[in-house]
């Protein structure tokens, strides 16, 4: 069967977006990582502030700022998601 | 029966970056004036105009509630950076306080429907290296121009140092981001709920979202900002601190 060019390179282009759509969902797996370690975290921070309720505010704010830096993983993988969606570098090299 | 334009709803999932108010050339660089300029530019005014107005006419005893605000306020950074830094980095002062504004206002801005200057990349970025180029000055101040170079014979220590201003801009601006992109969806999705049991006029879209804006504009906004500024405090103090 013979194409011609414009409905092939049609044909292309909507094989990327699968693939980019694909790869921006499984980018978001990621987010399983954070989701766990987070939760862990909370999870002793609750443990510390039971023992000793005292230095719950110390403890909140430690746990806050771990968890910030637990998610960048996350994050990472959300620009990685974001830019195949919106700004598809593999369109144009096509 | 005929529904008006402005009660259809969000019918469309239209995500898009700042939009370009005017450009002009600069020896052939095209330079963009976008939303997030604008917006900041406003931010910058309003905040110069609420602490002319909070310090406007102090006396040595508090006599109007707006001096004992801007008291309060100095004190809670002073106190912050005491907690967090320890002493002899008061100088700090000025510098947290202003990241901590702007970014907090930065975030809050989309409470009356313009764009976060947060949401923008260049933005965090920019607060990333402002913050980067301290932390590097403390740690040559702390162990000199030789010791500093000599932190570099390990390369592992040239990738986190460079990954320390990626991170600090990413996690800021994936937070927001992804904020808006989710209220976005869940526009279109209440939208789309009403049309499908017949409503012409989405009236799932009031309230509901209120709900989600209380975490990912209030909430959110203000972690990222008291993120932020910590993440900076300790990167500066520690630089001094070890060995």
């Amino acid at each position: 069967m013979m194409m011609d060019m414009s409905s092939l390179e049609m044909f292309c282009k909507a094989l990327i977006l699968m693939g980019s759509a694909i790869g921006a969902g499984l980018a978001m797996i990621a987010g399983i990582g954070p989701g766990i370690g987070e939760g862990y975290a909370v999870g002793k921070a609750c443990e510390a502030i039971g023992r000793q309720p005292e230095s719950s505010g110390a403890v909140t704010r430690t746990m806050f700022i771990g968890c910030a830096v637990a998610e960048s993983t996350g994050i990472y993988a959300f620009v990685v998601a974001l830019i195949i969606m919106f700004i598809n570098p593999f369109i144009g090299s096509l | 029966m005929k529904v008006p334009e402005c009660l259809k709803g969000v019918t469309g999932v239209d995500i898009q970056g700042p939009g370009v108010a005017y450009s002009f050339d600069v020896f052939g660089i095209t330079i963009n004036i976008t939303e997030t300029v604008i917006i900041s530019a406003v931010i910058v005014i309003a905040l110069t105009a609420l602490v002319l107005f909070l310090t406007h006419d102090m006396k040595k005893n508090p006599e109007k509630k707006r001096q004992v605000i801007a008291e309060w306020a100095v004190q809670t950074v002073d106190n912050l950076i005491d907690n967090t830094m320890g002493k002899g980095y008061e100088r700090m002062a000025p510098y947290i306080a202003a990241l901590f504004a702007s970014s907090i206002f930065g975030s809050l801005v989309s409470l009356i429907g313009l764009r976060s200057t947060t949401a923008d990349y260049s933005t965090t970025l920019t607060w990333a290296l402002m913050s980067f180029v301290m932390i590097e000055y403390a740690k040559i101040k702390a162990d000199g121009i030789g010791g500093y170079l000599k932190s570099f014979i390990n390369p592992l220590n040239l990738i986190s140092e460079v990954s320390t201003p990626v991170s600090m801009s990413f996690r800021h601006f994936g937070n927001v981001a992804g904020g808006m992109i989710i209220s976005t969806l869940l526009y279109f999705a209440l939208t789309g709920l009403s049309t499908a049991i017949g409503l012409a006029v989405p009236i799932f879209t009031i309230g509901i979202p209120a709900v989600l804006s209380l975490y990912f504009d209030l909430f959110s906004g203000f972690m990222q900002a008291f993120i932020f500024i910590n993440l900076t405090m300790i990167y500066i103090s520690t630089a001094k601190s070890e060995d």
